[in-house]
């Protein structure tokens, strides 16, 4: 396997990891599961930008990463500030519970 | 063997291509097997520690794309301080109990969903597959060159992040201090605790039952 299909390998892998996080966020309804299959998603991102960094010999391709890192970060922690006011209110609730928008 | 091996841990550029074949293959495994984890884990923790195994490959995997730094922050930030903090809030809030996957309350939604991931899948592989090198097109080295030196990994992406991307960087710092506020705004202990599906106490109609004084005993 030369340098290019190895490239494309990446590709792939990443595409394979981003459909498995969104078959996640789609099928799970407890919301802590569902954040982390957005992470999943986004790490999928993250190493499709990488790769293509080295595939055309770019530094920006691991810089964008840094921004997605921060992105991730801030929706991790909105979500679980979210998650921990619904909880504090309907402690066994789930995403089908919260179709209102409201506690 | 033992020459590439020592070249690719200290981070001066992978030269053999089977080591790198050969780790990327590992890693792709760990990969695939730990996201299968998180979605079909019935309990939230194995879940995260499937995450965890999954992050720790990506990791791996930037390390045999040469992004030295990257592979660092992924292991720090990731699984040291965004998995951790989503398993504080599991403890926190007890709700580390399984989840029941047999039940399937909207019916066929697990079907179409994985129809659509497969359809998403199947876009995304045609595009790479018929693409083949020519997949991704654009202009090489728009801001740099990539150099492949551990070190100078650290100092380009520095360099790059404080000149060519100092106004996103500082858009950034805004983006985290309005998520932090947020989520305190968010997780901040209400006067008025009480949930709303309840309907209202007989107080506020001017009776006093006996049961008042309870009442008020737990807030």
């Amino acid at each position: 396997m030369d340098g290019q299909n190895l490239d494309l390998a990446y590709l792939s892998l990443s595409a394979i990891l981003f459909a498995i996080g969104g078959v996640g966020l789609l099928i799970r309804r407890n919301p802590l599961v569902m954040i982390m299959c957005v992470e999943l998603m986004l790490n999928a991102v993250n190493l499709t930008f990488v790769t293509f960094g080295k595939m055309l010999n770019d530094i920006s391709g691991q810089v964008i990463v840094f921004f997605v890192l921060v992105v991730a970060a801030s929706e991790v922690v909105v979500g679980l500030g979210l998650v921990v006011a619904v909880a504090r209110r309907r402690p066994d609730a789930d995403a089908d519970d919260l179709r209102l928008l409201r506690g | 063997m033992i020459t590439a091996t020592t070249v690719t841990t200290t981070g001066t550029g992978a030269t053999d291509m089977s080591v790198e074949v050969a780790v990327f293959a590992v890693c792709a495994v760990i990969v695939i097997l730990g996201g299968l984890g998180v979605v079909l884990s019935r309990n939230p923790v194995h879940s995260a520690l499937s995450l965890v195994a999954t992050l720790f490959a990506i990791a791996v995997l930037f390390l045999n794309l040469n992004a030295q730094l990257l592979a660092a922050v992924q292991v720090i930030v990731y699984t040291g301080a965004i998995v951790v903090l989503i398993l504080f809030v599991m403890m926190l809030l007890g709700i580390d109990t399984d989840d029941d996957l047999e039940t399937e309350p909207l019916v066929t939604q697990r079907l179409f969903a994985v129809i659509v991931g497969l359809f998403l899948l199947g876009a995304i592989l045609a595009v790479i597959i018929i693409g083949g090198n020519d997949a991704v097109t654009g202009a090489h080295s728009v801001t740099q060159a990539l150099v492949t030196d551990g070190y100078q990994n650290i100092n380009q992406l520095g360099r790059q992040l404080f000149t060519t991307y100092v106004f996103a960087l500082e858009i950034t710092a805004g983006l985290l201090t309005i998520a932090v506020v947020g989520a305190v705004v968010l997780s901040r202990r209400p006067k008025d605790v009480q949930p709303i599906p309840e309907p209202e106490s007989m107080i506020d109609q001017g009776d006093e039952p006996l049961s008042v004084t309870t009442d008020e005993g737990a807030h």
